[in-house]
Formats: C-alpha cells, structure tokens, sequence
C-alpha cells in the first residue's frame, strides 16, 4: 500500500494535532528520505535548503573544531527535529549532521515551506508555535550542558 | 567484619575492607564485611566512613540491601578524607557509623510507575532501590532509569546498567553530555531523555540524585509531565559532619539535611532549591 505524505506528516509527533488543509499543504513540501548509518544529512556552512523530522533511527549533531576530533553535542531521535538554520538568514547550517543508525526522516523543503509561510501567515504562525518550544528547550538543554554540571568541584 | 555496635551514633565501629574496586578515573567501590549479623538499611541512607588518621565523610551506601553481610560504598575521591577512603585496599580497617537518614520511597510506590533519574555519581545512592525495585518487579508498573554522564568514559556501573538492560522488564536510558562521533548512544542532557520516556505521570513515583542543578531541572521537567511534586523525591548533598543533626554543619534552611534528608520532596525543596542565599 502507498502511503501519501499527508499520512506520514500527520502521523509525525511534531505535526501533532495540525488541521487537514495545513498538512495537505505541508504535504506538498515533504519527501521521505533514507540515510545509512554513517552518512551526512548535512554539513556546517552549506545551504540550510531542507530540515528532517526523523520518524527511526537517531541522528549525532556534531561540531568539528580544527586539529582535534569532532564533538557530538546532541543526538536526536524519532518524534523530534535535525535542523533549524533554515528559519532564519542566512539559511546556513552551523553543524554537521550524520546518522548513528539507519534513519527514515520526512525531508521539508525548506524554502518551499518558508514561501507557504509568507504566503499563509497563520501557517507561519503555526510553524513558529511548533518550533519554539523546540529551540527554548534546546536553549535550556545547553545552558545545562555548558555549566559541565558532572565536572569535578573546585 | 564490623563489631556490635555499642549504641553511640558518634562511635565508629571498625570494619575490614575485603575488596576495592575501580569504577572510573578517581572513582572507588569499597567492599565492607559488614559481619554475620549483617547491616540492615534503607535504600538511600549513608554512612560516615572514617579514614583513620585523616578524618570522615558521609558517603551514600550503594549495595544491595538484601545482601546485607557486605557494605558497599562507592566514592569519588575529591578531597583529603574521600581520597583516603578511595585508597583503601582489601585488608585495611575503616571506621563506620550509620546507617543515617531517611531513605527513597521504594516500598509507597508500590503500584505505581517509578521513574529514576541519576546523573553521574548520583546513581550510586540510588542502585539500592533498583535493586529492590527489581527483586520485587511484579509490584511495580513501569520502572523507567535514565542516566547521565559527562562523557562515554564516564558512566558509573556500565556492566550493571547492561545487565539490566538486558532483562527487558526495564526501560534503560543512557545520555553523555559530549562524545566523540565513535559514541552510538545519546548525547545531550539527562533532561532532553525525559519526553522519549514512557511513563503515566498520574501514578509515578520519582527519584532523582545528581548535581543540584541537574535534580532541579529535571524535577521541573517531571512536574511539566505532570508527575505530582510531592511525588518527586530528590536526594541532598550537604557538609554532613555529626549525622544526627545536632553540629548543624548540613542545615539547610530550616531542615538539616542529614536527619531530614537526604531524601526530600520536590514539593519541599523546589522553593528551598532556588534560594541562593542558603
């Protein structure tokens, strides 16, 4: 049976509770994409054209500091986000992007989705409702991560 | 093996260390011989362990307490007395005092979904209860164990968390703060583990041990879940000096933390925790 990207969308926790005109809409902006475990989904500089909502498989986000190796700084999982440079100029990814495992993801097309929420402000609002939660929650995530909080005491 | 005690919370009973194992860079796992008659406590409770010649320090016991013929302590050597308590090796003499303070909820969460969250060495004062919670699996709904470390290398008891894992009646979850790209597990915050955990915050009961920072935030995602404060216990960590709560080394507010605690309610401390004043 083929399933159409409205179902996989409506079905992704992130599109949670969406109304059917708005994921038929978004639909028009997904694909599905496959990444072996290993393979990059995007690296830091290049264009911020296309994000992934990962539905199997957990993707490592990592920053590579020259002479020495690269850090992983946060692994993300299926119901959750790879990517959020393609929200706002200069459209470019700041990090690396690479499968741990096999991974299935719905691919957005970024500059497609940017023009439907031009276009439809209350898609654009709705996309923004959804997204922030997302960067206050990694915001606070890193906050965390940065006081080294399991570092030997002074 | 550890002499009747005389009754004296104050006075040390000698014991022998009858093994000394290295968990990780500068962490220790004492064995003890507790004595045929064994030392009975509570998941959650420590003991003062007195490095003779150097001085004591409060340190969680982190045994089965079923087993109660060997006392397990697991230390971190970061100063003068728990760096001469992580030396010790099988032979030597220590002195102990305790068992001390109030321990975790294990037996009230009976029936209910328990949720664990340790981060570092925090998983110490808390294996007691995975161990009861497991010797007794069919009282318990969902048993859930998130664990946070620095970094791959620094995960406390891997071998046990693996053993576990393995039983399938236990959802397991590790995350590292940093790691190299070699690492497949997660990485990020013990925080960012907790919406992937499966749990029915209307019945679950919660216990937390780690740095006082990381206890508060994932308290505060525990309490956005829905789980209920006054069922989210956290365990303190203060200057213990007497543990009986009478030198007032471990006041904290109006509590001290070594008669009081260390086990404590969300409800209780959330106001206390962001207080910087104390």
């Amino acid at each position: 049976m083929i399933v159409g990207m409205d179902a996989i969308i409506r079905e992704h926790r992130f599109f949670a509770g969406l109304d059917e005109p708005t994921i038929r809409l978004l639909a028009g902006c997904a694909r599905n994409v496959v990444f072996k475990s290993g393979q990059y989904l995007f690296h830091a500089g290049e264009d911020a054209n296309e994000f992934y909502l990962v539905r199997e498989g957990r993707v490592a986000l990592d920053v590579v500091t020259p002479g020495r190796s690269a850090i992983t700084f946060q692994t993300v999982g299926p119901g959750e986000i790879v990517g959020v440079s393609w929200l706002l100029p200069p459209y470019k990814w700041m990090h690396d992007a690479h499968a741990v495992d096999p991974v299935r993801a719905i691919g957005m097309d970024a500059k497609c989705l940017r023009g439907k929420c031009d276009a439809d402000h209350d898609v654009g609002y709705e996309m923004m409702r959804r997204f922030l939660p997302v960067l206050v929650s990694r915001l606070h995530a890193t906050r965390l991560q940065l006081l080294d909080v399991y570092g030997k005491p002074d | 093996m550890l002499p009747r005690s005389s009754g004296d919370p104050m006075v040390p009973q000698v014991a022998r260390v009858v093994a000394s194992r290295r968990e990780l860079g500068d962490v220790w796992t004492l064995d003890i011989d507790a004595g045929p008659s064994g030392f009975p406590f509570q998941p959650g409770q420590f003991n003062m362990l007195y490095a003779f010649g150097v001085g004591e320090a409060a340190i969680s016991i982190s045994g089965d307490p079923a087993k109660a013929r060997r006392l397990i302590h697991t230390i971190r050597s970061v100063g003068k007395v728990s760096d001469a308590l992580a030396r010790l090796n099988a032979g030597d003499t220590v002195g102990v005092r305790g068992p001390f303070g109030g321990g975790w909820p294990v037996a009230a969460a009976e029936g209910a979904d328990v949720v664990i969250v340790a981060g570092g060495l925090g998983l110490a004062p808390l294996r007691p209860s995975i161990y009861q919670l497991l010797a007794n699996r069919d009282r318990y709904g969902r048993i859930v164990l998130l664990c946070g470390a620095r970094s791959p290398n620094d995960i406390l008891y891997r071998s046990e968390l693996e053993e576990w894992r393995a039983r399938l009646d236990i959802d397991i979850d590790v995350s590292v703060d940093h790691a190299s790209p070699e690492w497949h597990g997660n990485v990020g915050v013990v925080t960012t583990l907790m919406p992937r955990a499966s749990f029915d915050p209307a019945r679950t009961v919660a216990m937390i041990c780690g740095p006082e920072i990381m206890m508060r935030f994932v308290a505060i995602e525990l309490e956005n879940r829905g789980v209920e404060p006054a069922r989210i216990y956290l365990s303190m960590e203060r200057n213990m000096k007497c543990a009986i709560g009478r030198c007032g080394h471990c006041q904290f507010s109006s509590d001290f933390v070594c008669k009081d605690g260390p086990v404590a309610t969300w409800a209780h401390l959330r106001r206390l925790l962001s207080l910087k004043e104390i």
